[in-house]
């Protein structure tokens, strides 16, 4: 599939590419934008916000999963074509994250 | 389609990085690699939790006591920064343009370096000033770990890159560089993900309490 996708562009539609690439690239600095967005927000909420604790714990673990969301799909690719393992690979590990996590904040005290 | 062949933007494929056999298996194997790391750094942040404000006695600092926001906020932003330069380095490798690729991962490094030298700079606050150190606290052990650990990945995706630059400095691009290039670059992004959940979850709820 990759294959064949190199053979029709190999330059033959070099126009096609540049552009390609250039539309690309248009998305990632969008989302670097948002990220900065959204990084502004959380240190804005932290800082001088007035809200209570139980807001701004979850808003904030939202926005950097909203943030590392785009750092995975944009910036590393993961949006493109060809990256079924990475994300088998990711989102099992992203599953035993959340339960390690979870059993050290609720079932081990100290 | 030979590895060392001398290419050009017309012969230069699409996905320069999985072209050969060995680009995507360090493709595949990269990212496997990135899903233990997820895990292992997952253990860290956990660690982290359970033992979070952990202190021998009242006179020793708490997390709301040492946490300053400008400064994890400049960390911040040349760390998202650095990674936006080394997408614009793999923007180029993919239009086969060797030398702005080189000038965007030596713009990554030296921000990189700025971001390392405020955390040395961080540490060096709180072991002087505060007592906060890594055997001083349960609480210190594990927020040196999982810092400093995320810091060790810095100097290693630094010396990485680096070297990779410098190794190809000459050499332009083949189809045996740009996987090297492509997975150091992913490597890098994967720094900046492990930082937005530090300074969300270590330093910003740290600093709400």
């Amino acid at each position: 599939m990759v294959k064949e996708e190199i053979q029709t562009n190999n330059g033959v539609n070099v126009q096609y590419r540049r552009k390609r690439n250039k539309r690309e690239m248009r998305h990632q600095l969008i989302s670097f934008l948002l990220m900065i967005f959204l990084t502004l927000v959380a240190f804005f909420v932290v800082g001088y916000g007035d809200f209570s604790v139980w807001f701004v714990i979850p808003f904030i673990l939202i926005l950097a999963s909203v943030q590392v969301g785009f750092q995975l799909y944009y910036f590393m690719h993961m949006s493109n074509k060809g990256h079924e393992a990475p994300a088998l690979f990711i989102y099992s590990a992203v599953l035993v994250a959340f339960v390690t996590i979870l059993a050290f904040i609720t079932i081990i005290w100290i | 389609m030979q590895i060392q062949e001398k290419m050009t933007f017309e012969t230069w494929p699409a996905v320069p990085e999985k072209e050969t056999l060995e680009g995507r298996n360090k493709f595949l194997g990269f990212w496997l690699f990135l899903g233990g790391e997820t895990v292992l750094f997952a253990t860290l942040f956990a660690t982290y939790l359970a033992l979070k404000d952990k202190v021998p006695g009242p006179d020793h600092p708490l997390a709301q006591d040492l946490y300053s926001m400008p400064l994890v906020f400049v960390m911040t932003m040349l760390l998202l920064t650095s990674s936006l330069t080394s997408v614009y380095a793999i923007y180029h490798m993919k239009n086969f343009n060797f030398k702005k690729m080189r000038f965007w991962f030596i713009i990554t490094v030296l921000l990189g370096l700025g971001f390392l030298g405020c955390e040395i700079y961080e540490f060096n606050h709180y072991v002087h000033d505060y007592n906060h150190t890594f055997s001083s606290s349960a609480f210190g052990s594990a927020f040196y770990t999982l810092v400093g650990f995320h810091g060790a990945h810095v100097i290693f995706g630094l010396c990485w890159i680096t070297a990779l630059v410098v190794r190809n400095w000459r050499r332009g691009l083949s189809l045996y560089n740009a996987p090297k290039f492509y997975v150091a670059s992913l490597y890098w992004h994967f720094i900046d993900v492990v930082w937005v959940f530090i300074f969300s979850v270590v330093y910003l709820m740290g600093m709400v309490g």
